[in-house]
């Protein structure tokens, strides 16, 4: 048959020399490579004890951030459920009282803040769309639980730690928060 | 009355014997199963498990206890008094062949000599033999009973494939049984022993090299492993014979695998390798000095570090060669292994006639 294109190899298929069809090298030298793999490097990461580094720009749950005096950033825009392709994000704003100084960097606040982790598909549109530095994402992860409502998260599992109840936990969320925006 | 207590003696050594290397045999092959996971990892750059225990050495105890609490299932439709004895088959001969096995020399204990070995019989290779053959009978009767076509086809499998390769292993010890002049395995380890270098050069794999070969390929086809495994292929037959099993049942069947694995490295050993016999050492000058049971113990370790190294063989070979197809297996068994089997034991004949005449 006239062959279709000017690519067709023809292959030279020899029948198999006398070693060859002993198959015992060739078991051997098979052999040899499986040995020599057990001396190599082992890709397994031991998961919950040693983790794999993640990349700067990893996109993992949300946390709602605190300034130095542990006022809320947020002022409930909105700008965050708008951008939110996956609609995972609802808010109620209201009004600072003249007593909660303290607590609100602004005059507005978020009253109710909820985000729906079965909903959101983490694409990180909320924290470009934040103009008060108030959401970002952070690096974790794989949350578990038992039921479909406990992964709507409200400001509780939110807000990252007060940094005058805990100085440490606000430090490394803060920490993580500044070492992203130098990326 | 004299007679009497010699005889309760012994049977009390013999049992305490048999008790130990049962025990022995099972917690090996417990052992062997976290082995061959552990193989199979390091030889695909993972880790394995490590998960219960330290380096997951509890594993195997945690599998065991897992087939303890499922459920055990017997279809409807099988035959129910063979479906149970199936694996007890396999187990039981599984675990027969280590009564001829000597795993060491004799050792004292209260004025007593006591060898370490359940029975010296006159014929132990040819026992060996009748038992190894009844183990066909666990996967036949387990396959057949089950009444599925898979556990069916993989019992007709493996009995052809055991029967077939049983007579190549047969051929291929004749020759070796023609230089020892006895079958009794106690009698091939001290010839073996004799010889020059502390015993290693009386191994008998240095005089029967193809033989050793041809042994150990047949024995890899007994024990139904890779690439042998063509009675549990588990892509082709789903699981093979133990299909139907579950539970212990299903425990006994892959126990039986790896008691078998353990037995057959012995057997390997003791006929190929000199059994307890330490290389490149005089045993009978050390234990002038040392005390025969220390040297009965190292002897022991020294058997049991060849076997360490043909379990590893099984593994290695499993994780490294694919399956046989079946006709493959076939014509390997029948038209390669046995007239090379043939040929070494004619040339081994003629060796034999032409220095001794």
């Amino acid at each position: 048959m006239a062959s279709l294109t000017n690519r067709v190899k023809v292959l030279e298929q020899q029948p198999l020399s006398f070693m060859e069809r002993l198959y015992l090298p060739a078991i051997i030298k098979g052999m040899a490579i499986t040995f020599s793999h057990i001396f190599k490097k082992k890709a397994t990461i031991r998961y919950p004890e040693e983790k794999r580094p993640f990349s700067p720009v990893f996109r993992g749950l949300q946390v709602l951030n605190r300034d130095e005096e542990g006022r809320e950033n947020c002022t409930a825009c909105g700008l965050c459920a708008v951008a939110c392709p996956a609609e995972a994000i609802t808010m109620e704003g209201a009004e600072r009282q003249k007593n909660e100084e303290h607590l609100y960097r602004e005059e507005k606040y978020a009253a109710k803040y909820e985000i729906n982790m079965l909903r959101c598909i983490f694409c990180g549109l909320c924290e470009e769309a934040c103009p008060k530095d108030a959401i970002y994402l952070s690096e974790t992860f794989a949350p578990s639980n038992f039921t479909r409502k406990s992964f709507i998260y409200s400001k509780d599992e939110l807000l990252i730690p007060h940094p005058i109840n805990d100085k440490q936990g606000y430090d490394a969320a803060r920490v993580s928060r500044v070492e992203k925006l130098k990326k | 009355m004299e007679m009497l207590q010699v005889d309760m003696m012994l049977i009390l050594e013999k049992l305490l014997l048999i008790g130990g290397i049962i025990t022995f045999s099972l917690v090996i092959a417990m052992y062997t199963t976290y082995a061959e996971r552990k193989v199979a990892a390091v030889m695909q750059d993972r880790v394995g498990p490590n998960r219960a225990g330290p380096f997951g050495l509890l594993q195997p105890l945690a599998d065991g206890l897992k087939l303890f609490f499922k459920e055990e299932i017997i279809p409807l439709t099988s035959n129910k008094l063979l479906f149970v004895m199936g694996p007890a088959l396999s187990m039981v001969t599984a675990m027969l062949t280590s009564a001829v096995i000597p795993w060491g020399s004799s050792i004292h204990i209260f004025g007593r000599e006591v060898s370490l070995q359940i029975a010296d019989v006159n014929i132990g290779i040819l026992y060996v033999f009748g038992v190894v053959s009844l183990g066909v009978y666990g996967i036949m009767i387990g396959g057949w009973s089950s009444n599925n076509k898979f556990s069916l086809i993989a019992a007709v499998r493996g009995a052809s494939q055991i029967i077939s390769y049983e007579l190549a292993m047969g051929l291929s010890l004749i020759a070796l049984l023609m230089m020892t002049g006895s079958l009794s395995m106690k009698t091939i380890v001290e010839q073996q022993m004799s010889g020059g270098w502390g015993g290693f050069l009386g191994w008998n794999v240095l005089y029967q090299p193809l033989g050793f070969l041809i042994f150990l390929i047949c024995v890899f086809a007994e024990c139904n492993r890779t690439p042998f495994d063509l009675p549990e292929a588990e892509n082709e037959l789903n699981f093979g014979y133990h299909q139907e099993y579950s539970s212990m049942k299903l425990g006994f069947y892959l126990f039986a695998e790896y008691v078998n694995m353990f037995i057959s490295s012995a057997v390997v050993s003791t006929l190929f390798f000199g059994g307890y016999d330490i290389p490149f050492i005089n045993e009978a000058s050390l234990a002038l000095s040392w005390g025969d049971n220390i040297v009965a113990m190292l002897g022991f370790v020294s058997l049991f570090s060849k076997i360490a190294f043909f379990l590893f063989l099984f593994m290695w070979v499993r994780w490294t060669i694919p399956r046989f197809r079946y006709d493959q297996l076939m014509d390997l068994g029948w038209k390669k292994l046995i007239p090379l089997a043939l040929a070494n034991m004619i040339i081994t004949a003629i060796v034999i006639l032409w220095f001794n005449k």
